[in-house]
C-alpha cells in the first residue's frame, strides 16, 4: 500500500511505456472514424445554416430545392422545432432562482441567433445534391442588431438574444468567502494588485469534424446512431429521454474511432438527433459530415472570461485576498455542461496552491448571439489558473520580488491525505494530497533561476529580449463524485462502469464506459488487467464505445477515465480474483482464506499447490467440479463512483523571445513538471502533457476566434485561425513528481488537461517579464499575444 | 463526365467522375481508400496527404480529373505487404500519434520529407511538416518519429 492504494499483483506492465496496441489500425490507415463508414443505401445530409447571427425568420421556401431531382426529404424548424437539446447542468441565480434555459430547437423556426443557427436539413443521394438543393431554399430574413461581448451585453438596451431573458443574463453567481470579508481583507493589504483582462474564445478544433450517421432498422423496430462522441451512453440518454422521447433500448448509439475531441464532442448536438429523425422518416440511412467552416460556427468554443481581479498581499508578501468579478459568455444556447464550466469548475478552483484566507467570485453568465461555449481541455480550470498566476507573476513585478519566492511563500504545505487530512479550500473544494514545493523546486533545477537572469541581463545588452515566466496549477479532475456533483445542479451522476468478463479459455474480454479518441485506453486498461491478473497483455482486449456491448458509461472528459473508469475495472478485477478464489480452494480442498493470488496463479499459501489463472477460468464454465451454492462463471461488472474528485498539479516554466522590432515571439524553452499521482504508462502520460501544452501555449500566443460587430467569425477556417504548427514549439523538458492519489485504487490522478491548464499563463508571464525587463511595465497583453500586439505594447 | 485511370497503390483503376469532385472524394468514396482523411476545407490540415507520381500532395487541393494517368500512393499502399514502412514504424516507436485522423497525412508528407533529405535537422523537420496539423502531440514525439525514421536502415 505505500504506493497509495496501488495493489497489484505483478508489474510487469504497469509503469512501462509499452507501445500502443492502437497504433497498427491507425498508421496503415485503417482507422475507422465515422465518416469512413458507409451503409447500404445511405443518402446524406446538408445543414442550411443561418448567415447572420440575429434575424427574425419571415418565411422559409423550400420548393424549389425539394423539386430537385436526388433530394429524398427536407426538414424545417416546422416540423422538428419542437424538439430541443437540454442543457445537463442546473445553476441558479445569487437569490435561488432557477438559471433561464431557453430552449435550444433542432432547427429553428422564428428566430436565429448565431451565425450558422440551423434552419433546415436536406437529405438527397448525395453531398453534393444536398448541398446544391439547401442553396435553392429562400429564407426571407429579418436582420436584428446582434451582441458578441458578454460584459456588455447585460448593458441596459443590448440586443436580446432571447426575448424573455432579460439582460441577456442566464443567471448571476457566487462562490467564497462573504464579499463583506474579502472587501476587509483587500482594504487591509499593504499592495493589491489588479488585472483587468479577456481570457479570449477559443475554438477546440479535434482535426475530426463532427461526423453522424442515423439508421433505423423497421424490422427489428431498432435505431443505431454512429457519431464522433466521447460518451455515446450520454448521447443515447439525453437523446432518448430528453430530447425525442424514444424508447432506450431500441437505440444504439456507437462511438467508433474518433478523431480528438478536447472537450468539443462530449456535448448532444442537434445534428446527432436530426439523422436519427431523418432515418425513421426516410427510411434510409442518413449521414451528415460537417465541413471545417461548420465546425468554427457550431462546435461548442471554449473560454471567454472578461475578468477583473485584485489579489491582495501584506507587508512580508503572503496573500490575505483575492476578489474577482468575471463575465462568462455562454453564447446564444446552453450546450450540455456550459453552465457548469465557469462555476463549478472555475470558480471552485480559485485556492490554486496558495493559502489565500479570503477569496470572493462573482460571476455572471451571459446569452450572446455566438457559438455556444462549453468545456473546452481544462474546462474553468484553465481559466482559473490563468487568473491566478497572472497575478501572482505581475504581483512579483510589481512588488520587485522573485516571482517563486512569492509562491513558495504562500503555498499550501505538502500532505498526504492518508496520514495528513486533505486540504479544505475556501471555495469548497477540499485536495486530497499534494507536494507543491516539491514541483516548484525542480522545474527551478531544470529551469537554472540565476542563470537565467544573467543570460537575460546578457541577451538585453546585444538587443534581445528574453523573459521566463511560470505558472503553478491545480486542477480537479477524476470527475466525479455523483453525490458532490448532484448537490451542485449536475442532471447526471458522474460514476463509471467496468465489466470484466474471463471467458473459458483465460482470455478477458474487458468493456469500459470511457472511451478514447486518442488517450490510448486500449493500452493502459489492458495493462492494468494484464498485471492484476498476471496475463499477457495480448490475452487482455478493452471494448468501448458501444452502448449495446458496454453495459453504460459516462464516457471521457475531465481527466477521469483512469482514476474513475480504470477504479471500475480494479473492482470488478477484486471480484473475479475473490470468486476466483473460492474456485480454487474448492478445487485444491482448502478455505479460500488460504489461497493467494499472484502471478497468475491461485496458491495454497505456504505450499507449491496451485492452480492456474486459464484452469480457473474453464472450471467456471466447466463446472463438473465446483463449489456449491457458486454460480457458474466469472463474468463481473461494477459501478466506481469516486469519493473525491483528484487533484493533479504542477510547475510550467515558459522561456521566450521577444522580437524587439517586431514584437514576434518564440517559446524558447518549455519546462513542466506535473505531478498526476500514479503512472501507468509514462510515454502515454508525457504524450498527453505534450498535447496540453500546445494547446495551452496556443491560446497564448495564437489562437482566439474574432467576431465582427455583425457577429460573423471573420477568422473561422484553417487558413484564418492560427494554431501550432511544428516549427512553432520547441522541444518540450518534462519531469514528474508522484503524489499518489489516496481515494482510488489506481492512486492516479489524471493526465489529459493538466498539460493545457498550467502553460497559458506561463507563456504570458514570460512574455510581459520580457518586456518588463525592459523596461516596458505592461500589465496585459490580450491574448492572442499576436506580434502587432506585443509591438504595440512596446510603444507604450 | 470525365473518364480517368488512375494507378492506386499498384492497381490500375479507372472511373467515369463527376467535373467537380475532389481527388480526396474519389480515394475515399469511389476506391473506399478511408485512411486519406479530410480535416479542413481550405488546403491548410494536410490532413489528405497522399503521394501523387512521387511527391507529397494535398488531395483536397485538385480534381480527380486533374489525376488522370497518376500514379498515386495513399497510406494503405505505403507499407511492403506486412513489411511497415520506417515511418509506419517510428510513429508507432516513438508515440507520435493519439487520436491518429491526422496520423496517414503527417506519415506521407514525412515520406516525402525524408526522400528529399534524408538525414534533415529538427528544425528541418519541423519546417517540412509546417503544413500539417496535428492537435493532440504537441508535435514533440511526431519529430522524434522521424528521427526515428530516417536513422532507421
Amino acid at each position: 500500500m505505500g504506493n497509495g492504494g496501488l495493489i497489484i499483483m505483478s508489474n510487469k506492465f504497469i509503469g512501462k511505456s509499452v507501445k500502443r496496441v492502437e497504433d497498427k489500425r491507425f498508421i496503415t490507415g485503417k482507422g475507422r472514424y465515422t465518416d469512413d463508414i458507409n451503409l447500404p443505401g445511405m443518402t446524406h445530409a446538408y445543414i442550411l445554416r443561418s448567415p447572420y447571427a440575429h434575424a427574425r425568420i419571415k418565411s422559409i421556401d423550400t420548393s424549389a430545392a425539394a423539386a430537385m431531382q436526388g433530394v429524398v426529404t427536407i426538414m424545417t424548424g416546422d416540423e422538428v422545432g419542437h424538439y430541443g437539446v437540454p442543457c445537463g447542468w442546473q445553476v441558479n441565480f445569487k437569490n435561488g432562482d432557477i438559471m433561464k434555459e431557453p430552449p435550444h430547437p433542432l432547427l429553428v423556426k422564428d428566430k436565429v441567433r448565431h451565425v450558422g443557427d440551423a434552419v433546415a436539413m436536406v437529405v438527397a443521394e448525395s453531398r453534393e445534391i444536398a448541398q446544391d438543393a439547401a442553396e435553392a431554399i429562400v429564407v426571407d430574413y429579418e436582420v436584428l442588431p446582434a451582441i458578441t461581448d458578454a460584459s456588455k451585453a447585460v448593458e441596459a438596451g443590448a440586443p436580446l438574444v432571447h426575448d424573455d431573458v432579460p439582460n441577456n443574463i442566464c443567471f448571476d453567481w457566487e462562490i467564497g468567502n462573504p464579499k463583506a470579508e474579502v472587501d476587509e481583507a483587500m482594504a487591509s493589504a499593504a499592495h493589491v494588485t489588479t488585472l483587468e483582462f479577456v481570457n479570449q474564445r477559443v475554438s477546440p478544433n479535434a482535426m475530426e469534424p463532427r461526423s453522424y450517421i442515423g439508421h433505423y432498422d423497421g424490422v427489428y423496430d431498432k435505431y443505431t446512431l454512429y457519431t464522433s462522441t466521447q460518451n455515446p451512453h450520454l448521447i443515447r440518454l439525453l437523446m432518448c429521454a430528453f430530447v425525442l422521447g424514444l424508447p432506450e433500448h431500441k437505440v444504439r448509439v456507437v462511438g467508433p474511432d474518433v478523431g480528438g475531441g478536447f472537450g468539443s464532442k462530449i456535448y448532444h448536438y442537434t445534428e446527432e438527433a436530426l439523422v436519427t429523425l431523418a432515418a425513421k422518416k426516410t427510411g434510409r440511412p442518413v449521414k451528415w459530415t460537417e465541413t471545417r467552416s461548420e465546425a468554427f460556427l457550431t462546435d461548442a468554443h471554449g473560454r471567454d472570461h472578461v475578468t477583473k481581479a485584485e489579489m491582495g498581499f501584506d507587508g512580508d508578501g503572503k496573500i490575505v485576498g483575492l476578489r474577482i468579478k468575471t463575465f462568462a459568455n455562454l453564447g446564444a444556447y446552453l450546450s450540455t455542461f456550459s453552465t457548469a464550466v465557469p462555476t463549478y469548475l472555475h470558480g471552485t478552483l480559485l485556492q490554486g496552491l496558495y493559502t489565500t484566507p479570503k477569496i470572493h467570485l462573482d460571476m455572471t453568465c451571459v446569452f450572446t448571439n455566438t457559438t455556444a461555449v462549453d468545456a473546452y481541455r481544462g474546462a474553468g480550470r484553465p481559466e482559473a489558473t490563468y487568473l491566478l498566476e497572472r497575478l501572482l507573476d505581475l504581483s512579483a513585478l510589481e512588488m520587485g520580488v522573485n516571482p517563486t519566492e512569492l509562491r513558495l511563500k504562500n503555498f499550501i504545505p505538502a500532505f498526504d491525505g492518508v496520514t495528513q487530512p486533505g486540504y479544505q479550500t475556501n471555495v469548497a473544494l477540499q485536495y486530497d494530497s499534494g507536494n507543491y514545493h516539491g514541483v516548484l523546486h525542480r522545474g527551478l533545477e531544470m529551469l537554472g533561476y540565476e542563470d537565467f537572469r544573467k543570460a537575460q541581463k546578457e541577451a538585453a545588452a546585444s538587443g534581445k529580449l528574453l523573459g521566463v515566466g511560470f505558472s503553478t496549477y491545480i486542477e480537479a479532475c477524476g470527475i466525479a463524485p455523483s453525490a458532490v456533483v448532484g448537490s451542485l445542479g449536475a442532471r447526471a451522476g458522474l460514476y463509471e462502469v467496468g465489466q470484466v468478463r474471463v471467458q473459458p479459455t483465460g482470455k478477458v474480454s474487458v468493456f469500459t464506459g470511457a472511451h478514447s479518441h486518442g488517450q490510448g485506453h486500449e493500452t493502459t486498461f489492458a495493462q492494468v488487467v494484464a498485471d492484476r491478473l498476471g496475463i499477457p497483455m495480448e490475452d487482455v482486449d478493452i471494448i468501448h464505445g458501444d452502448s449495446d456491448t458496454v453495459a453504460f458509461g459516462m464516457g471521457t472528459y475531465g481527466s477521469r477515465s483512469l482514476a474513475v473508469g480504470g477504479s471500475a475495472i480494479m473492482k470488478s478485477l477484486d471480484k473475479i480474483i475473490e470468486k476466483g478464489a473460492k474456485i480454487a480452494a474448492h478445487k485444491l480442498e482448502c478455505s479460500p482464506d488460504d489461497i493467494e493470488f499472484v502471478d497468475g496463479k491461485f496458491t495454497v499459501k505456504g505450499t507449491d499447490k496451485s492452480l492456474g489463472f486459464g484452469d480457473i477460468a474453464l472450471t467456471a464454465y466447466v463446472p463438473h467440479v465446483y463449489p456449491a451454492n457458486l454460480e457458474p462463471g466469472l463474468d463481473f461488472s461494477s459501478f466506481y463512483d469516486p469519493t473525491n474528485f483528484t487533484y493533479p498539479f504542477g510547475c510550467h516554466i515558459a522561456v521566450v523571445e521577444v522580437d524587439k522590432e517586431t514584437g514576434a515571439t518564440k517559446v524558447k524553452r518549455f519546462i513542466a513538471v506535473d505531478d498526476v499521482g500514479n503512472v501507468i504508462n509514462p510515454m502515454i502520460v508525457d504524450g498527453q502533457i505534450h498535447g496540453g501544452l500546445a494547446q495551452g501555449i496556443g491560446q497564448a500566443l495564437l489562437e482566439g476566434v474574432e467576431f465582427d460587430g455583425n457577429g460573423q467569425i471573420i477568422n473561422g477556417s484553417y487558413m484564418d485561425y492560427a494554431m501550432p504548427r511544428a516549427d512553432d514549439l520547441p522541444m518540450f523538458e518534462l519531469d514528474r513528481q508522484v503524489t499518489p492519489c489516496p481515494h482510488n485504487p489506481l492512486g492516479v490522478k489524471g493526465a489529459g488537461e493538466a498539460g493545457c491548464i498550467g502553460s497559458t499563463p506561463a507563456v504570458v508571464n514570460a512574455v510581459i517579464d520580457a518586456l518588463w525587463s525592459a523596461g516596458h511595465q505592461v500589465k496585459d497583453i490580450r491574448m492572442p499575444l499576436t506580434s502587432e500586439r506585443v509591438w504595440s505594447a512596446m510603444q507604450s | 463526365m470525365p473518364k480517368i485511370t488512375v494507378t492506386v497503390n499498384g492497381t490500375q483503376r479507372t472511373h467515369d467522375v463527376e467535373g467537380r469532385l475532389l481527388l480526396v472524394h474519389y480515394l475515399r468514396d469511389v476506391l473506399g481508400l478511408t485512411g486519406t482523411h479530410v480535416g479542413c476545407d481550405t488546403s491548410s490540415c494536410g490532413a489528405c496527404t497522399i503521394h501523387l507520381d512521387g511527391h507529397a500532395v494535398k488531395s483536397c487541393s485538385m480534381l480527380a480529373a486533374q489525376a488522370d494517368g497518376a500514379t498515386i500512393t495513399t497510406i494503405e499502399g505505403l507499407a511492403s505487404g506486412d513489411e511497415l514502412h520506417p515511418l509506419q514504424v517510428g510513429f508507432k516507436e516513438e508515440h507520435g500519434l493519439q487520436c491518429g485522423f491526422c496520423t496517414p497525412g503527417m506519415i506521407m508528407c514525412a515520406a516525402d520529407l525524408l526522400k528529399r533529405n534524408p538525414n534533415p535537422t529538427e528544425q528541418e523537420i519541423r519546417e517540412g511538416l509546417e503544413g500539417n496539423i496535428c492537435r493532440c502531440t504537441g508535435y514533440h514525439n511526431i519529430v522524434r518519429a522521424v528521427q526515428h525514421a530516417a536513422v532507421a536502415p
